[in-house]
């Protein structure tokens, strides 16, 4: 349940380059469910935030799909197997999502992607024991830290939110 | 010896006595050598030991409702017989037949005039080895009907060979006792020799047997059973026979989930049915809505019985119609139909199935107690063509449309496990796709369609019976309608013609039909059991009348005999 | 656990229908989602052999939400609807989705009939401890002392043990997850969906508008603290005397599952009419 990276150390690149594939993947694909359920409760402005955060992931799956070549990440990151038991590291926590959120609590959950993401790296630094690895994990590392500063630069635009930005005059209604 | 054309028996007994097991031998044998005939029974409230009697009536030609009164009435005991009633009554030509220590006569035989002759068939049984009071009795009634004992033995082997050698004895013994003590005795009446029987397979079968097998030629192949009075002969008839041919019959835990399996089997393809009485369609109402709603065929029977709420549940009556009419809510049309008689049940079982799978809507069939439970002496049923033909979606090109207007209303049908075809059956309120809406223009083009696809549909004549003519009808439905056919084959033998109309499709209704039926007639008798009159009222609601409208209505438990409909023809006719 | 062993051909997003979910964002049914989807592409089920059977509630809005074929029946009536079509259909993989509403209180007798019968199925209720879709009334898996409008002040009521009553009622298989832990509950519903007969899957599902409290459930689940046992019996002490949030396969058995077949004779319609003949 927790999202502390996995203890066994990664020994190619390969492996490494699947586990980062698989982090942007999982966060492309988080902040899409977000933005889809933004869309259906006509949160129109969180829907274009997540979007937008869906997009930057998505560049940096890319990227990292260029750097594999002809390799199947995917594949690889599922025959790692990593992450049974919880999620990866920068996919955040739907259960965080209100109908009434505001930028401010979106980038607040990136924040927290991000910098797991970023732990996840620097412990890849720490542990690897093969150089071309450590060499590649620091390139993320210095990566994640550059989406760190990047949320923490948009945060700067959106004040936190009052304490009643979840108050709703209108009571629930019941559907069935 | 005068000849009668029917000539009814009754004999009674506490439980132990035997005394239905001698009425189904009698009716069988009787019925063996070329008789038509008809047997009913009614008891008393007790699981075992009971009062019990058997209700026989053998004709020359078929018969499908009990006589007016009991020509030979046979009490190996009358404890509690009192509780019968009027249930069998006896005339002053009757002849009864009574063990001195079986107790008091009741008093409706007393009062009735009737000739008693004292048998002691209770201590005759006791003289012979292994004997029996039921075979005693079955002598007595064979002595007396003239029939031969060469018709009887037949069946006594037959029915008794399980239980050995010995039996078999026993009973032929007990046979030969009974026919010799009335050996000097005269009923006063025979039975007139029954209409040639020609080539025709015949059967000896009661209604509830019917209704599975009607069911089971239908194309169903999957039931779900929960037991109630009087329908689990249905279920019971099915639980060995369903597997033969493919089928599963299962148990379930109770009315809500019988329903509900049913829809299951038949959203997975295969045609399903459940049986029930009044209690158990009313738990079902609410997944009869979920199936029309979802657009899935399935078939219930509802064996009527006498109501409202636990009722008597060994007796008929006619008054579930409003229930399986107006017993949805929303708006949500649906079939009902009802068959008239014990063999009328394969047939309209078996249409039912056929018209639940071809328009993807429930259908209730409206049975009772006394055709579900009646055994009678029938023709072997025609083989008809009548089987479950559901449009199945096969051809996938774009996105599919489980609930898609079409001409006649009837979209294809997609079964799990065809690819291209995923769909998710709803009871919200849906567009053609199946995706839940509360749009105006959804809601009402599937109520549009739901309701289009059964009025547009060409239903033949099997719509109803309607026989005869003449400006006064008899209008009747279910197992009356036998009755009725009876009460106005003695009316016309006066010269007067009447016409009966009963149908067999009560939803959807048939105006146009209907009118013509009764084009020309003047005067409308409406006969039916139930004390609300609700066929009357349904008849009122849904069709034109003639001006002059009389009502004959009753409820359970006794049912309404040709004697009291012909009086009702006849104090109108004058 | 087994590793996960995806098949490249099948991705979740195969599994999930292009319909938005109505459920209000924080839900734990958007993980249960995700779950199915993770486990039947692992399983590599095809979607057109597979059935979501569901009742009412939030929970019972899934079948609709995947491309699976489905069926949204009438509140508690799921599992006898799935037993018909599974009884009738044992090619297909059947899926009942339910909540602790419609699957504990009006589906209850059923629940425990289903558990008897011990057909091949998995039956996943997700449980929040609220009937959600009706604003929020108590359910038979509420605690006694919590306030709501049907009963001001809490039910005075114990909730009871639903895993339990599957053990004593003879599911084959029970286990409980945390939508939370979505790849957890993917694995979970994999073996549940493997495993012969009744499999019965719990998971915990916070509502996030009538249960805002269960925010905490993500620090109060843990995994269970022994493995699988075999023994219904050992099972049931077991989870009687926990805390209700031990995570994992509880009970894993071998009873046989129950199918009757359907094919096999073929006899002649007319050979039914022997018994009738005169």
């Amino acid at each position: 349940m927790s999202k502390t990276p996995s203890e066994r150390p990664i020994t190619n690149i390969a492996d490494l380059l699947a586990l980062a594939h698989q982090i942007e993947a999982d966060a492309v694909q988080r902040y899409t469910e977000f933005a889809e359920q933004m869309e259906t409760h006509n949160n129109q402005e969180l829907v274009k935030v997540f979007r937008d955060l869906a997009r930057a992931e998505g560049i940096h799956a890319a990227e990292i799909r260029k750097m594999a070549g002809d390799v199947d990440l995917v594949a690889q990151a599922q025959r790692l197997g990593r992450w049974n038991k919880g999620d990866s590291p920068e996919e955040a926590d739907l259960g965080a999502a209100h109908y009434m959120m505001t930028p401010w609590h979106a980038l607040q959950l990136a924040l927290v992607g991000e910098k797991q993401a970023l732990a996840f790296f620097t412990s890849i630094v720490e542990s690897a024991k093969d150089a071309k690895i450590k060499e590649m994990a620091a390139e993320f590392v210095e990566e994640e830290a550059e989406h760190v500063n990047l949320v923490y630069r948009l945060l700067r635009k959106y004040p936190q939110p009052a304490d009643e930005w979840s108050e709703d005059d209108d009571p629930p209604i019941a559907q069935d | 010896m005068p000849e009668a054309d029917s000539i009814s028996i009754a004999i009674l007994g506490s439980g132990g006595a035997g005394a239905l097991t001698a009425g189904n031998f009698l009716l069988e044998a009787a019925c063996a050598a070329g008789w038509h005939g008809l047997l009913t029974r009614t008891v008393g409230p007790q699981i075992r030991g009971g009062e019990a009697a058997a209700l026989v009536r053998l004709a020359s030609s078929p018969v499908e409702c009990l006589a007016e009164h009991f020509d030979l009435l046979i009490g190996i005991d009358w404890l509690n017989a009192h509780r019968f009633g009027a249930e069998i009554e006896t005339a002053p030509h009757s002849l009864v037949i009574s063990d001195p220590r079986g107790g008091d006569l009741p008093p409706v035989v007393g009062r009735s005039g009737a000739r008693v002759v004292e048998v002691p068939i209770k201590e005759m049984a006791k003289a012979i080895p292994g004997g029996r009071p039921n075979m005693i009795v079955l002598g007595i009634a064979a002595g007396l009907l003239g029939l031969a004992e060469d018709i009887l033995t037949p069946v006594i082997e037959k029915r008794l060979a399980g239980k050995g050698a010995a039996a078999v004895e026993a009973s032929r013994a007990g046979l030969k006792a009974g026919m010799a003590a009335v050996a000097d005795l005269d009923l006063g009446r025979r039975l007139a020799p029954a209409e040639p029987v020609g080539n025709a397979k015949r059967w000896l079968v009661s209604g509830n047997e019917t209704t599975g097998l009607g069911a089971i030629r239908g194309g169903v192949r999957f039931a779900a059973a929960y037991p109630i009075t009087p329908a689990s002969e249905i279920l019971e008839w099915l639980a060995p026979n369903l597997p033969k041919v493919g089928g599963v019959l299962l148990q379930a835990e109770d009315e809500l989930a019988a329903i509900n399996m049913i829809i299951g089997a038949s959203y997975g393809g295969t045609p399903a049915l459940t049986a029930t009485s009044g209690p158990g369609l009313s738990l079902m109402m609410e997944a009869l809505g979920l199936a029309t709603a979802s657009e899935i065929p399935i078939v219930v029977i509802d064996v009527m019985r006498a109501g409202p709420s636990t009722g008597i549940p060994t007796k008929s009556e006619q008054a579930d119609l409003n229930i399986a009419v107006y017993g949805f809510h929303g708006d949500a049309p649906h079939l009902v139909l009802a068959p008239q008689s014990v063999g009328d049940c394969l047939f309209t079982t078996q249409w039912g199935v056929h018209l639940a799978e071809t328009l993807q809507v429930p259908a209730i069939v409206l049975s009772d107690q006394f055709t579900g439970q009646a055994v009678a002496a029938i023709d072997r049923p025609a083989d008809i063509a009548f089987v479950g033909q559901r449009s199945t979606a096969v051809d996938f090109s774009g996105t599919y449309k489980r609930y898609a207007a079409t001409a006649g209303g009837v979209s294809p049908m997609a079964i799990p496990g065809t690819r291209g075809g995923q769909y998710t059956a709803d009871g919200l309120t849906h567009n053609e796709r199946g995706d839940p809406t509360s749009s105006e223009s959804d809601h009402r083009a599937q109520l549009d369609k739901r309701l289009a696809k059964l009025e547009q549909f060409a239903y033949g004549d099997h719509w109803a019976t309607i026989e005869g003519d003449g400006e006064l009808a008899v209008i009747a439905w279910g197992s009356l309608t036998g009755a009725a056919r009876e009460a106005i084959q003695r009316v016309c033998r006066s010269g007067l013609d009447i016409r009966l109309l009963a149908p067999r499709l009560l939803l959807p209704v048939q105006p146009e039909r209907f009118a013509g039926a009764l084009a020309g007639v003047k005067r409308l008798l409406v006969v039916e059991q139930s004390h609300g009159a609700q066929f009357h009222r349904y008849l009122r609601a849904h069709y034109d009348l003639p001006a002059d409208v009389r009502v004959l209505n009753r409820p359970g438990p006794l049912p309404i005999k040709p004697s009291e409909i012909e009086q009702a023809i006849m104090r109108w006719s004058s | 656990m087994s590793a996960i062993e995806l098949r490249p051909t099948c991705k979740p997003a195969d599994y999930k229908s292009e319909v938005h979910p109505i459920w209000c964002p924080g839900c734990g049914d958007y993980h249960v989602l995700m779950a199915f989807t993770r486990a039947f592409a692992q399983l590599g089920l095809a979607p057109e052999n597979t059935v979501v059977v569901s009742g009412i509630g939030c929970s019972s809005r899934v079948p609709a939400y995947t491309t699976c074929y489905g069926f949204h029946g009438v509140h508690g009536r799921s599992l006898a609807l799935a037993t018909g079509l599974k009884v009738a259909r044992p090619d297909l993989t059947v899926i009942v989705a339910s909540g602790d509403g419609d699957g504990y209180s009006i589906g209850g007798n059923h629940f425990l009939h289903a558990c008897r019968r011990n057909i091949d199925m998995t039956y996943v209720v997700m449980d929040n401890r609220v009937y959600g879709m009706t604003k929020g009334q108590p359910s038979p898996t509420t605690e006694p002392d919590f306030d709501t409008a049907l009963s001001p002040g809490g039910t005075g009521l114990s909730p009871f043990h639903p895993l339990v009553i599957a053990l004593a009622s003879g599911a084959n298989f029970v286990a409980r997850a945390f939508s939370g832990a979505p790849n957890e509950t993917a694995s979970i519903l994999v073996e549940a969906i493997r495993h012969p007969g009744f499999s019965f899957v719990e998971i915990l599902s916070p509502c996030v508008t009538f249960r805002p409290d269960e925010r905490e459930w993500k620090s109060l689940v843990h995994s269970a603290p022994v493995g699988v046992t075999h023994d219904p019996a050992k099972a049931a002490r077991r989870i009687m005397t926990d805390d209700g949030f031990n995570i994992g396969i509880l009970y894993s058995g071998d009873r046989r599952p129950y199918q009757p077949r359907m094919e096999g004779q073929n006899v002649d319609l007319a050979d039914l009419e022997k018994d009738f003949e005169l």
